[in-house]
């Protein structure tokens, strides 16, 4: 066989998706611990939590120095494959007829794009807290004398616009997991035959569970059954 | 019975191609698909018309040469059936059918319904073999395989290189084609002493010619008239992960 110079994994079609395999599974890792933090809310816990957690300032520094990475490869990648994509297969039949694709499937980088959306609006508004600044965690203490998180989340959620925008942004995170997770495995070869049922099953299972655990926020907020 | 056929005309791979209707009058259900063709072709023949260019060769399912997309699925809507295997008991007497070439920037259109599918064998060129010494014929039973290694090797080589993979790909992928040969020689120790090279070849070899990325659709498995399975593209991921140790 000639010995040739092969691409490397960032432009390998096969590494590339096994870096969106990996940097995708630490984000739905992140999108779990930041879940079970987040409903901390529902037992007034939140302040507290977000308390603990900027004292660990290493620790949340720490994940913002890998989770950034992560996700701007991860984009990369994304749109890059899918442009490569597109262009390898310009139109499709005159009958159009899916036999195992799905419409999550199909539509990884719009969900992708409403993702990267609501990211960059969900940063300006919780984290950087420049959206509603009347409302800031920042400049308003709780009766402890803690930033007022929750009062804040509170008090954007109760709109019916900004809990539509969650929900919204949500069902795009869980149509991109319900097929992300289950492909996920199989990009990193951890499928065969008899495990491939299983582990779309559990992938759809995961996507589901994340998207109830964070929808329920805004649902529960917007109709005034959890107040803080 | 009577159907009507749109098909996919186009006189060459810059000519503007379109689907025309033909009227196929008079088909039996005994007949298979490319039979059929052969009907309404006599009937465009006789009336001095350009008759449907389409491929095919064995007609007996085996040389993949065959490759029509039947109400846009490669080889028709039957499991594992080729074109020249489809028969027209399938089909209802009145039936509208859509007849197109195999799509994908890697597969151009020749005539018709023939599409170039030389990508493939370039693939196969890429890596896809096993390098052996000339000369006396080794003992048979030299090297002793495990049934297991063998069963796999053997369900990977039912690969006919038709290109139905890449046909109902949406992004006009080769991966299964490139999974089967090299699970194929990967199980096998004669496949092994190679194995790193072939991969690598086979995976950049696939980008080069045009094809798409895998995005894990499985239309390919659906597609495939031989039943090649999307597992051995797992199996392809974990073989390019141990070609970098
Ligand atoms: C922020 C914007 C995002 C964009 C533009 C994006 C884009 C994409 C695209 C286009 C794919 C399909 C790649 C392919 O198969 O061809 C993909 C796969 C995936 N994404 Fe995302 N994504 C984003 C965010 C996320 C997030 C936040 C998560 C997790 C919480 C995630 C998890 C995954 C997973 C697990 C896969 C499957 C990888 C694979 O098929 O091996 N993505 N993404
Ligand atoms: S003509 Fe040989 S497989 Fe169909």
């Amino acid at each position: 066989m000639p010995e040739t110079v092969s691409r490397g994994i960032g432009s390998s079609t096969v590494g590339r998706k096994i870096l969106m395999a990996v940097t995708g599974q630490m984000m739905i890792l992140f999108a779990v611990i930041h879940v079970v933090g987040n409903s901390t809310i529902y037992f007034s816990g939140l302040n507290s939590y977000a308390e603990h957690l900027h004292e660990l300032v290493p620790l949340v520094w720490a994940t913002r120095f890998v989770m950034l990475p992560a996700l701007l490869l991860h984009v990369f990648f994304g749109v890059q494959l899918a442009l490569e994509n597109n262009s390898a297969k310009e139109s499709g039949y005159s009958v159009n007829t899916n036999l195992r694709s799905t419409f999550a499937s199909r539509n990884m980088i719009w969900s992708g794009t409403l993702i990267a959306a609501f990211l960059v609006y969900h940063l300006m508004h919780f984290t950087f807290q420049v959206i509603s600044p009347e409302a800031a965690a920042s400049a308003n203490a709780d009766a402890l004398g803690r930033p007022d998180v929750a009062g804040m989340v509170i008090y954007a959620l109760r709109s019916y616009v900004v809990s539509l925008v969650y929900i919204f942004s949500l069902t795009g995170l869980f149509l991109h997991l319900a097929h992300g997770a289950q492909s996920s495995f199989q990009s990193l070869g951890l499928s065969n035959e008899g495990a491939e049922p299983a582990i779309s099953k559990g992938g759809y299972s995961v996507a589901l569970v994340i998207f109830i655990a964070y929808v329920l926020i805004p649902v529960l907020v917007v109709l005034g059954i959890v107040k803080g | 019975m009577d159907l009507t056929l749109m098909v996919w005309r186009q006189k060459s791979a810059d000519a503007p191609g379109k689907l025309d209707q033909y009227a196929a009058k008079g088909i039996s259900r005994e007949m298979s698909f490319l039979e059929m063709l052969d009907v309404v072709n006599e009937g465009i023949v006789k009336a001095g018309g350009d008759p449907i260019a389409f491929d095919h060769d064995c007609r007996e399912g085996i040389c993949g040469t065959c490759s029509q997309v039947i109400n846009g699925v490669p080889h028709g809507i039957e499991e594992r059936t080729t074109v020249c295997q489809l028969h027209m008991r399938h089909f209802k007497d009145g039936d509208t059918i859509y007849i197109e070439p195999w799509h994908g920037k890697a597969f151009p259109v020749v005539r018709d319904l023939i599409v170039d599918r030389s990508a493939l064998d370039r693939l196969i060129q890429s890596g896809g073999y096993v390098s052996v010494h000339t000369g006396g014929v080794p003992d048979a039973n030299a090297i002793l395989i495990p049934k297991g290694d063998a069963d796999t090797a053997m369900d990977a080589a039912e690969c006919i290189g038709c290109g139905a993979c890449v046909a109902a790909c949406p992004n006009g992928s080769a991966m299964l084609f490139v999974a089967a040969k090299v699970t194929q020689l990967a199980s096998l120790p004669q496949g092994r002493v190679e194995a790193s090279e072939r991969v690598r070849g086979m995976i950049d070899k696939m980008s080069d010619e045009g094809f798409g990325n895998c995005s894990n659709h499985y239309e390919c498995q659906a597609a495939c008239p031989k039943g090649v399975k999307v597992s051995f593209i797992a199996k392809l991921n974990r073989e390019y992960m141990k070609s970098w140790f």
